[in-house]
């Protein structure tokens, strides 16, 4: 398991996207809908939102782990903005195993690289049902 | 009290207020917010959407997304702070030293559980740190770290620590000055050689994106390229810059013919320039017969408009 890799996730971010995750996120911050006011504010265009990038490495993880993976924690750092018309590529490898509360979890080193260079890192922690059980 | 002071201050003092007291988001974990989230994000686990397939799961039933965990505490369109929130609190200290714009930087969240339908979650935050100030790529700010607990009754199900940096926005935005040309080239894109910019250069590049030539200054010695530490060695010492008027001479020229170089049209004229502020810098001169190209040649700086990314100085003559 340790050295996996998983499998490629392509993001289209489109206005939409940027948009309607932002909604979906409760985050009316104008710099996620409104490309005026993005611009007004040093963007170059509307950008993802933090939420938007936790449950996008969420999915990139259960995606491949499956849907009974147990999520325990997700660590993300952003880089880049991922501005509206940019594509994002997630990349992961499992590196290591640790047990906490009696608990096996896999770590998830993941990446998402935009047009401009990473724009998230992050570490996932899940559990597996049947290696628990 | 100095700038960083207050801040500083302010930090200390809603700090030691420790945690606001547990706001209830709006709605209870709820099956259309979880749908449009999971549409939204494009996250097709059963678990969350489909009952018949989460009954027989290890959830034994439907269950939220654990990364909408904040989503549920989220203020909405029109919610307000509590006026107790930490967060709140020092946004406005910052706000009112001319930080005014905010960024995302990190979130690191721990489920405990996984939540379900009609369970309401309050969220608790308070301030963990204030670290500053720094020079970033968007401007100077200060990193803001809050922690969130997240509760049903009494039960802490989630826990999250985040940063954002609220800084004061670069220059970027700012009218060029007066006279100075800033000319879109495009057509130099295509394989241009980008300069690797670091935190002791960011501010040159930002300077050639709204049409300033701007130079390191230390102390009362002027420096380019710019580094990383005073020229006479005193390692207390902190650069800063001025605009420098971008005229000067040739101080000394080479006429490329060959090789191709990518982005350029042979052949092509790179000066070395000393400016009237004394320091001298290097640049393409453009729009020039190289027969015309002499040392001493009176010239000025333009910029040259890549992309949204790079802006080249140059120089033209002054005719």
């Amino acid at each position: 398991m340790i050295g996996t890799t998983l499998p490629p996730m392509t993001i289209h971010a489109t206005p939409t996207f940027v948009i309607s995750t932002a909604l979906a996120t409760r985050d009316f911050q104008d710099v996620h809908h409104a490309r005026d006011a993005a611009v007004a504010r040093g963007s170059k265009d509307i950008f993802v939102n933090i939420l938007t990038d936790n449950g996008l490495v969420q999915r990139f993880v259960t995606d491949w782990a499956g849907p009974e993976a147990l999520v325990r924690s997700i660590d993300i750092q952003l880089g880049v903005p991922c501005y509206a018309y940019d594509t994002l590529t997630f990349t992961g490898t499992v590196t290591d195993r640790v047990t906490v509360d009696g608990e096996l979890r896999y770590v998830i080193e993941v990446t998402g690289k935009g047009d401009l260079g990473d724009h998230v890192r992050g570490t996932v922690h899940i559990a597996l049902p049947e290696v628990t059980s | 009290m100095t700038e960083t002071e207050r801040i500083e201050a302010a930090a200390e003092r809603i700090a030691a207020q420790g945690a606001s007291a547990p706001v209830l988001g709006r709605d209870p974990v709820n099956q259309a917010m979880v749908n449009t989230w999971t549409e939204a994000i494009g996250d097709a686990n059963p678990v969350y959407t489909d009952a018949d397939f989460a009954a027989s799961s290890v959830h034994h039933g439907l269950v939220a997304p654990p990364a909408m965990a904040q989503v549920w505490t989220m203020r909405g369109l029109h919610g307000t702070r509590a006026e107790d929130d930490p967060l709140g609190a020092m946004m406005l200290a910052l706000d009112e030293e001319g930080f005014t714009s905010v960024v995302a930087t990190n979130s690191s969240q721990t489920y405990h559980r996984y939540l379900r339908p009609g369970e309401h979650v309050a969220a608790s935050n308070r301030l963990e740190n204030v670290v500053g100030p720094k020079q970033t790529a968007l401007g100077e700010g200060w990193f803001v770290t809050t922690r969130t607990t997240w509760t049903v009754g009494d039960e802490v199900v989630a826990e999250m620590t985040f940063r954002v940096l609220k800084f004061r926005p670069s220059a970027k935005q700012a009218a060029a000055p007066e006279g100075a040309r800033i000319i879109d080239a495009p057509e130099y894109s295509d394989g241009v050689l980008r300069p690797v910019i670091s935190l002791d250069t960011a501010f040159f590049w930002e300077g050639t994106q709204v049409g300033e030539l701007r130079i390191q200054r230390w102390g009362d010695t002027l420096r380019h390229p710019p580094g990383p530490v005073d020229p006479g060695g005193d390692l207390d010492v902190k650069p800063d810059y001025i605009v420098a008027r971008g005229t000067g001479t040739v101080y000394s020229y080479v006429v490329h013919h060959h090789p191709k170089v990518p982005g350029k049209r042979l052949p092509f004229v790179v000066a070395l320039v000393e400016l009237d502020e004394g320091v001298r810098v290097l640049g393409e001169l453009i729009d020039v017969d190289p027969d015309e190209v002499a040392i001493g040649l009176p010239v000025r700086a333009v910029f040259l408009r890549i992309d949204d990314e790079l802006t080249l100085p140059a120089w033209e003559v002054v005719r």
